[in-house]
């Protein structure tokens, strides 16, 4: 029954722009990098810091433009998953709470959606990190 | 190359959070959660840092990076300073995106207004 009744998705037009869009922003990445690694001195690890600051920076600009959350209904994933999306959840969560003070709006709220990512992503990190530096002391 | 690597590798990263989303029927949130927490894990398998070799940008930009830099400065710092590091390495890979995260969108909100 209520099977029925939940609308069906089109999965496949879905997926294909998820894989597009997030394939186009990865590509757009890997060439700010590359303009780090020539113009900033940036060796090729060290230059994902500054290109994900600029991406981020880019996502940040077009939230407050109302432009990246149209463009974000109609791709999806392939603008959420990327670090642009991240960005995205956080500057949206604080022009929404600007009304309510600088304090318990904006600082308050920045994280109210990107602070899942933020919190299990820690405490994974910890666990994972945390098992990796004992084992070889336990097995020895 | 590398832009063949980093579309394909991008792509299929955010075609699996498509999927989780409308396959999985999980919340975006959800859908991120996973994601974050997968890279941290594939990190510790030592998985990741051979896909950012192939990929670059395909797997430095998607959220799964975010995983990997944490668990990586914690394993960094557990290497130099034992477990205590553990602790005190999470957030030291990472703070680029976060910091540059909370500085713009701060100036956002003084800047823009809401929109519908």
């Amino acid at each position: 029954m209520v099977k029925q009744h939940r609308p069906p998705r089109p999965l496949v037009r879905n997926a294909v722009r998820a894989f597009a869009v997030g394939g186009l922003v990865c590509d757009l990445g890997q060439w700010i990098q590359s303009l780090y690694m020539r113009w900033g001195g940036f060796d090729r690890e060290a230059a994902a810091n500054p290109t994900a600051a600029t991406l981020v920076f880019a996502a940040v600009l077009l939230t407050g433009l109302g432009v990246y959350d149209r463009f974000a209904q109609w791709a999806g994933a392939g603008l959420a998953v990327p670090v642009t999306g991240f960005a995205n959840a956080m500057s949206a969560s604080a022009i929404e709470a600007r009304s309510e003070g600088l304090v318990l709006g904006v600082g308050a709220n920045m994280f109210k959606m990107a602070g899942p990512v933020i919190v299990f992503g820690v405490v994974a990190a910890f666990f994972v990190a945390l098992i990796r530096a004992v084992l070889p002391r336990l097995i020895g | 190359m590398i832009y063949v690597w980093a579309f394909v590798v991008g792509g299929l990263i955010c075609l699996v959070g498509q999927l989780l989303m409308d396959v999985g029927r999980l919340t975006p949130a959800h859908a991120m959660t996973v994601l974050v927490v997968s890279g941290a894990i594939l990190d510790g398998l030592n998985l990741y840092d051979p896909l950012i070799r192939l990929a670059g940008a395909g797997a430095t930009v998607p959220i799964t990076s975010f995983g990997h830099a944490l668990t990586h400065g914690a394993l960094m710092e557990a290497r130099q300073h034992g477990i205590v590091g553990v602790i005190t390495g999470i957030f030291e890979v990472t703070s680029a995106g976060i910091s540059s995260a909370i500085v713009f969108s701060f100036l956002a909100a003084l800047l823009f207004k809401p929109k519908g």
